[in-house]
């Protein structure tokens, strides 16, 4: 399999919520029980690692659709492109080569897996729209059928042992992205996120930490993974996105009602702009976006579909333009094969 | 091997020791040896603390009367608990019982909690239910044996044998 070859199911924007819940992601650590962790292990303890799970997948049919990527057998844009993906972190582009590291993975991005990473495996699934109960159905069933196979490292006071004491016990972190244009124009959010951190709930930007919200994008996710039960967190975290998209949703009536003109002026500029610029940012694209899809949720603008914007957030970066165009580019060329892609995305594009 | 006190140079001189009934091995180069060993000082071992973690990590009594022993080591993976604090992570499954006691409040601070709360993987379980059972089983037995039942306590020690034998 290709990286360019594996699509995103999420991108679909389908699910519950899916206008203001971009993506719902669990993401589970887990360590083989034979092998020390990647920060200390050998070379030949991390290529057993990867042997162990390329012997599963003849062993077991669920794991007929997954394919094992080498990291150290890919590109450098072919890694960000990934990191762009959410399929791998940052860490795992730069240093998984160092480390043997790989990524299992099926073609429709629903379920994926780091393998040594921080952690021998960090199982993901990643859904579109706001359903984590049932990304920790799917997740729970690949991570109970791996256990046939594997032996991990698992303790039953501190439950699933990891790497870094922040993980342990379930290994489970849960997060949702929303899109909150109106809470952050009407500088709400720092509010939001104060009262959601006294939860024991982390917000972050869309590519994690430091990366702040570009476009408007917020992941909402658990700290703590010792103690409470993995329902627990889940049903805490799709409660609490709820009520935060009901904000969101009060919040736009709110502005439509005190500053309506201002408002579809300023998503009508934005929605001018993405159809006629000739180079483009791809941090104003994202600005933009955001305003775009805000106003075809809002009925301000005609009926874009959420696929379609939902796919811009990933391919208007760097790696994914590189990959596409098949060739490395500089900034400057970048900003206007961005503008390109964008606009001939919205010409005809309106229903 | 590389010198685990200056991490930089060869280590030529290896060391064991007994410290509380437990084997400690260092692996130290010429110099940092003479530096250390020539006082018979372990203490005056230094390690860097990060940030983040480490404050965490750093103890509310002295370090000299909570750290000694120092160089709380893992048998399995060779991680000291000076390492652990000085990258934050742990190398092996069995750091976790090896660094048990510092880790405890460690985690208090981080989670709240000190206890798993969710799933158990199906083979730990049995592996845990197994347990539980002989745990059961051997307090049967001693109150048996208090009573004087002996038929009933040769039963239960026949079936302690049994499920002992069964170790998975």
């Amino acid at each position: 399999m290709k990286v360019e070859d594996i699509k995103l199911e999420w991108l679909k924007g389908k699910g519950p919520n899916s206008n203001i819940a971009v993506s719902s992601r669990i993401r589970l650590a887990r360590n083989l029980k034979a092998y020390p962790f990647p920060s200390v292990a050998k070379r030949s303890d991390l290529e057993g690692v990867v042997k162990e799970i390329r012997e599963l997948l003849h062993k077991d049919p669920y794991f007929k659709p997954f394919s094992v990527l080498m990291l150290g057998e890919l590109s450098q844009i072919e890694r960000e492109a990934l990191v762009e993906k959410h399929l791998i972190s940052p860490d795992h582009a730069n240093n998984g080569d160092k480390r043997y590291g790989a990524l299992l993975v099926e073609e429709e991005g629903v379920l994926s897996m780091m393998i040594n990473e921080e952690d021998h495996l960090r199982i993901q699934c990643f859904l579109g729209g706001l359903q984590l109960s049932e990304a920790w159905r799917i997740i729970d069933q690949f991570d109970s059928i791996l256990e046939k196979y594997i032996d991990y490292a698992f303790d039953e006071e501190f439950g699933y042992l990891t790497s870094c004491p922040t993980n342990v016990g379930t290994g489970l972190r849960a997060s949702v992205m929303l899109h909150l244009p109106a809470l952050t124009i009407a500088k709400k959010i720092g509010r939001v996120i104060e009262e959601l951190s006294k939860l024991g709930l982390t917000v972050r930007g869309l590519y994690g930490e430091g990366t702040g919200a570009i476009g408007n994008l917020y992941q909402i996710s658990n700290q703590i993974t010792l103690g409470p039960s993995e329902e627990e967190v889940v049903d805490k975290i799709e409660k609490i996105a709820l009520r935060v998209i009901e904000e969101e949703e009060l919040t736009r009536k709110h502005i439509l009602k005190l500053k309506g003109l201002e408002l579809e002026d300023s998503i009508w500029r934005a929605y001018g702009i993405l159809k006629h610029a000739r180079l483009i940012s791809s941090k104003e694209a994202m600005e933009l976006l955001s305003k775009v899809r805000m106003g075809v949720d809002m009925g301000i603008l005609p009926a874009i579909d959420k696929n379609k914007l939902n796919e811009l957030i990933i391919k208007i970066r760097p790696a994914h333009l590189q990959l596409s165009i098949g060739k490395e580019l500089s900034p400057e060329e970048r900003d206007k094969f961005r503008a390109d892609l964008i606009r001939s995305s919205f010409t005809g594009g309106e229903k | 091997m590389i010198c685990q006190n200056c991490k930089a140079k060869e280590a030529t001189v290896n060391i064991t020791r007994f410290v509380g009934g437990k084997k400690e091995e260092l692996h130290l180069c010429k110099d940092c040896a003479e530096k250390l060993l020539g006082g018979g000082d372990f203490l005056s071992f230094d390690f860097s603390l990060p940030d983040l973690l480490g404050t965490l990590l750093k103890p509310s009594l002295p370090f000299w009367e909570e750290s000694r022993p120092p160089s709380l080591r893992c048998p399995k993976c060779g991680l000291s608990y000076e390492g652990f604090q000085e990258i934050g992570k742990l190398g092996c499954s069995e750091c976790y019982k090896t660094f048990k006691s510092k880790l405890v409040p460690l985690l208090r601070r981080i989670h709240g909690n000190t206890r798993h709360g969710g799933k158990i993987p199906l083979r730990a379980n049995e592996e845990l239910a197994r347990l539980k059972e002989l745990e059961r089983l051997k307090e049967e037995l001693n109150e048996a044996i208090k009573r004087e039942e002996y038929e009933k306590a040769a039963e239960l020690r026949d079936k302690i044998r049994e499920i002992e034998g069964k170790k998975v």
